[in-house]
């Protein structure tokens, strides 16, 4: 479902030289499957999920989603197949303040070039134990409840996809495990394949498979 | 938009004063426009004493200013059964120069003149083409000639002084509340309102108007037209004589005789002609006549002289400041947008991660800036009507122009547009900034 080959990615420093971030000779996930990975802070981990999702041009390599090499199409192709095929879930959960539940997960159906189906919306926050909740607006919902909001927005289009960055990062203990739950169980319901980033042991241990960084990245293992 | 509901509130209420003040601007011009140009409706031609053509047709359709020294009677005759009566539909004599206190103290203008101006001239002309005539409201009528001491109020006056039919007015001598009063005129008739100056001025008979005190010349002052004065009696005497006995007749003063003619003057004549020829031909025959003691001017020229030499250049210093106004109100939905942007740019990453592409972020900070002013203008032409509403009885009473909350200029329909186009314009800064977000950096920046 997910096949990274050769995938090398460097940044220009004010000085004028590269800097390399990423080198990925091979990653791949298969349809449904939940992987783990691991690695150092400024390992090129966020930077590897948003090459995926086609928020970041790769300078070379081969990212496939679904068989669609996203490397390959212009941009405007790829922000729509990301809407499509695509779910993310930040740290910060990134709910937009001004926007109600309901509205920030039907929000992620806006950019599909579809009709905006809010059934979906609303059956996917009941399943989250958000069903009371449609039109408080974030401020008004725990952090807790902000994260159940972020993963039902990741999923509302019936990605093929979950990028989750330390989804549970800005998450007090008692509720990490509610979101790794939450996560898996919804992407297993789904037939979703997940690649969640994370520092935590108490998450990756949760984890069938978890890939370290600097295995699988040759930059991170220098 | 409304999370900034403040700031974005009172970027758009900027906007909208703006607006609000171009309405104005130019509702006003417009109607001023119009009332001018029909004010002056109904003849062709003001024939009065030498002196600036626009004080003439100024102090004669619009009641406003000094008064031209008058012309003898005798002047006035050749258009009623002189030289140029053959040539002349109507010749309305007026008389100028008093004035009528009401117990308020307000002012008003007092003419003199005869029946005919309510009877043979019309006002303007509705939309089909129909000519609008003076009418009276319930219970009044025209003065009429033989009852020298009967008056008609304009609707404005009686509205403003509490006049009714049947009262009596004392007018003052002068124009200002200083001179002495004269004798009582009883009102007989209310116009209905025309929407014209007529609105704001009383009407006598100008033979009680010649009676007055201080309204006879002796008959030494005048004695270049001495030897005409007894070629023509007043068509007054006559219908004075016939109508002596009348029932509305019975007013104190209906007995009197007429002023001589010798000495009369009139302050001025509205003319209106028999053919199309006539108003040329009168035009030559008194600026380039022989005696040269009167002057005729045509009032469409005049108001459209005064039109584009000082009311358009007056109304064009106005319209650009609005327009500065509003370009400023623009301006400020520019700043108020772009400094908004490093907050938006978390918002916006978010929904470029969410798959929207930056053609679409783009379109929604334009979008923004096109709805605030669009909100702003569609309030300020509300505001601006209201503003117009509010102030119509108090332009009215001190201008005479009339101004509906639904008064409407053409323009209006253009500024719409205009506002999108400029919105367009200040919300393209902003909206490049957000086409240019770096969604990685954004996202990273709000860990």
């Amino acid at each position: 479902m997910l096949l990274v080959e050769n995938v090398k990615k460097s940044y220009r420093e004010p000085d004028g030289s590269q800097l390399a971030i990423l080198d990925v000779p091979e990653l791949s996930v298969a349809a449904g499957e939940q992987v783990v990975i691991r690695g150092r802070s400024g390992g090129g981990k966020t930077t590897l999920l948003n090459a995926i999702a086609g928020l970041t041009t790769v300078d070379a390599g081969r990212i496939a989603v679904n068989g669609t090499d996203v490397t390959r199409i212009p941009e405007v192709g790829r922000d729509r197949f990301r809407a499509r095929h695509i779910g993310f879930v930040f740290q910060t959960f990134n709910l937009l303040a001004g926007f109600s539940a309901l509205e920030n997960v039907m929000l992620g159906m806006t950019f599909t070039g579809q009709r905006r189906d809010r059934k979906r919306a609303e059956d996917l926050l009941q399943r989250v134990g958000l069903k009371h909740r449609l039109t408080h607006k974030p401020a008004a919902l725990s952090v807790g409840e902000q994260q159940r909001v972020a993963v039902a927005r990741a999923l509302v289009n019936r990605p093929v996809l979950l990028l989750a960055d330390e989804p549970t990062a800005n998450i007090d203990p008692a509720h990490q495990q509610q979101v790794i739950d939450l996560l898996r169980e919804v992407c297993a319901a789904e037939n979703v394949a997940m690649l969640l980033v994370t520092h935590a042991d108490e998450v990756s241990n949760q984890f069938e498979r978890v890939e370290y960084l600097e295995e699988i990245n040759r930059v991170a293992a220098v | 938009m409304e999370q900034r509901a403040l700031a974005s509130s009172l970027t758009a209420l900027s906007m909208a004063l703006g607006v609000a003040v171009m309405i104005c601007v130019l509702v006003i011009h417009s109607v001023a426009v119009r009332q001018f140009s029909q004010d002056a409706q109904g003849y062709h031609l003001i024939v009065g004493g030498k002196g600036g053509e626009l004080q003439l047709v100024l102090s004669t359709v619009y009641h406003l200013g000094q008064p031209l020294y008058p012309i003898p009677y005798t002047y006035y005759q050749k258009f009623t059964e002189g030289e140029f009566a053959g040539i002349t539909k109507a010749a309305i004599p007026l008389c100028l120069g008093d004035s009528y206190e009401a117990p308020n103290g307000r002012m008003f203008r007092v003419v003199g003149t005869t029946p005919d101006l309510f009877d043979k001239i019309q006002y303007g002309a509705q939309a089909d083409g129909t000519p609008k005539r003076y009418e009276f409201q319930p219970g009044g009528r025209n003065f009429k000639t033989a009852n020298f001491y009967e008056a008609v109020v304009g609707s404005v006056v009686a509205a403003q002084s509490g006049l009714k039919v049947g009262d009596e007015i004392n007018p003052t001598h002068g124009i200002g509340a200083e001179g002495h009063k004269h004798d009582g005129f009883e009102v007989v008739g209310i116009l209905k309102p025309t929407g014209t100056a007529n609105d704001r001025a009383v009407f006598i008979n100008i033979e009680g108007f010649y009676l007055l005190e201080g309204h006879a010349l002796s008959p030494h002052e005048d004695e270049a037209h001495e030897e005409h004065a007894h070629e023509h009696e007043p068509a007054a005497t006559e219908a004075a004589h016939e109508h002596a006995d009348e029932e509305d007749a019975e007013h104190d003063h209906a007995h009197h005789e007429p002023l001589p003619i010798d000495q009369r003057e009139v302050t001025s004549i509205l003319v209106l002609c028999n053919n199309e020829l006539g108003p040329m031909v009168l035009d030559t025959a008194v600026n380039k006549g022989e005696d040269r003691i009167a002057q005729a001017v045509a009032p469409s020229r005049e108001v459209t002289r005064l039109l584009e030499n000082i009311v358009g250049p007056i109304q064009l210093i106005l319209l650009v400041l609005t327009i500065l106004i509003v370009i400023v109100a623009a301006i400020s939905i520019l700043v108020s947008i772009y400094n908004s942007m490093s907050e938006r740019s978390h918002d916006i990453a978010v929904m470029r991660a969410l798959g929207a592409s930056r053609q679409s972020v783009m379109t929604i900070v334009l979008l923004e800036s096109i709805l605030l002013s669009l909100l702003g203008g569609i309030a300020g032409v509300l505001l601006g009507h209201a503003l117009l509403g509010l102030a119509s009885p108090y332009v009215e009473a001190r201008t005479g122009v009339t101004l509906g909350l639904f008064e409407f200029d053409w323009q209006e329909i253009v500024l719409i547009p205009a506002l999108v186009a400029l919105a367009s314009i200040v919300g393209f800064l902003p909206a490049v900034s957000a086409y240019r977000t770096d969604v990685a950096k954004a996202l990273a920046g709000s860990r």
